[in-house]
């Protein structure tokens, strides 16, 4: 039977440095995306964009940097897919805002603000009846686009 | 023209190690906090009409200011709950509808981070050591006689105790006071802020509290 070897054991600790470097590069560049995001998102509402405190100031330990690179990666994912289903809602209702004035007959009552279409002002487009009833009657529709917002009380 | 002797402070070798374009540099000013001049009140006057709530949304793509996101990040800070100081006095003047003046020091200090996204802080140099720093914060230290701070935390110091938790509170027996007679002004430099834009926010703040006495 052949001799059991102890075990070798390393004589140095590994070096954190690199990988150190190379976590707090990612953690920069997510945050750029990240603000890249915020700033095309602009004047949408309800993303999310907290990434929580690690209760800095402090050098963070590697797990944390690892935390923080995944939190954040999660974070830039997630408001993209976000971003991306609103502009293509986005997307449908500027379709819908030209078929409202192409054919308002077939799109009555329907009102799409600037909201919707990821505008910035309290704009809107309405399918609303010509002179009232008598537009209804006579199946006079057509679109009105508001002013703007309305006064501040 | 007034003369400014701008220095860099030292940095603790476990922190240059992990950050390694961190720095801090400083300058002596012999000034007291008065009451803002009116010239000072104009140039605020005029500094916020500069800032619409578009400028303040893009702020963070800019090259200052997304570096300071970027060190809040690395240091274990959310700059979307602790705003960096550029977007914190932006966000100030969207909320105030414009700067509102305080003193002089508060004053010079907004006016020096709005114009250059760099943050400076002021101490009373009479109560702080010869050479002023960056370092983790020792087992148990406490920032002034009464806050506790936690280990390793980075903090602006003397060869003697911490001053100031970086981008946030001053010890009380460091700060300036209306006692100050003599100030020592202090900007933070982070990967991607050229030095010129600290000595420039340096030199802003020094010559703004100088115009106001």
């Amino acid at each position: 039977m052949p001799p059991v070897r102890p075990p070798v054991l390393p004589r140095t600790t590994p070096d954190e440095r690199p990988a150190r470097r190379q976590l707090l590069e990612q953690v920069a560049r997510l945050e750029e995306e990240l603000a890249q995001l915020f700033c095309s998102t602009w004047p949408r509402k309800g993303f999310e964009w907290d990434v929580r405190s690690r209760g800095g100031p402090r050098v963070l330990s590697l797990s944390e940097l690892e935390e923080l690179r995944d939190e954040l990666a999660e974070r830039v994912g997630k408001a993209r897919r976000a971003l991306s289903d609103r502009t293509y809602v986005e997307e449908q209702n500027r379709r819908l805002i030209e078929e409202m004035l192409l054919e308002p007959e077939r799109h009555r009552w329907v009102r799409v603000g600037n909201e919707d279409i990821g505008e910035p002002g309290c704009k809107h487009w309405h399918v609303r009846p010509r002179w009232g009833v008598i537009g209804m009657l006579m199946s006079w529709w057509r679109v009105v686009i508001s002013s703007g917002c309305p006064l501040a009380t | 023209m007034m003369d400014l002797d701008l220095q860099d402070g030292w940095v603790d070798p476990e922190l240059a190690d992990e950050f390694p374009e961190l720095g801090l540099s400083y300058a002596a000013v012999d000034a007291s906090p008065e009451r803002t001049s009116k010239e000072v009140k104009e140039r605020l006057r005029a500094l916020s009409d500069r800032y619409t709530g578009g400028k303040v949304i893009h702020m963070r793509q800019d090259a200052i200011p997304w570096a300071y996101r970027v060190f809040y990040r690395q240091v274990g800070i959310d700059p979307d709950t602790q705003h960096t100081p550029a977007e914190g006095v932006a966000l100030e003047r969207l909320r105030a509808g414009g700067f509102v003046s305080r003193n002089s020091v508060d004053d010079a200090l907004t006016i020096a981070v709005a114009e250059t996204g760099v943050p400076v802080i002021a101490l009373d140099r009479d109560k702080v050591g010869r050479a002023i720093g960056l370092r983790l914060a020792r087992q148990d230290e406490r920032l002034g006689p009464t806050r506790p701070l936690s280990a390793r935390q980075i903090v602006v110091a003397d060869e003697d105790r911490a001053l100031a938790v970086l981008f946030g509170e001053i010890a009380e027996d460091a700060g300036v006071t209306p006692d100050t007679r003599h100030m020592l002004l202090a900007g933070l430099k982070v990967k991607g802020v050229p030095a010129i834009s600290v000595e420039e926010a340096l030199w802003m703040a020094a010559e703004t509290l100088v115009e106001a006495r």
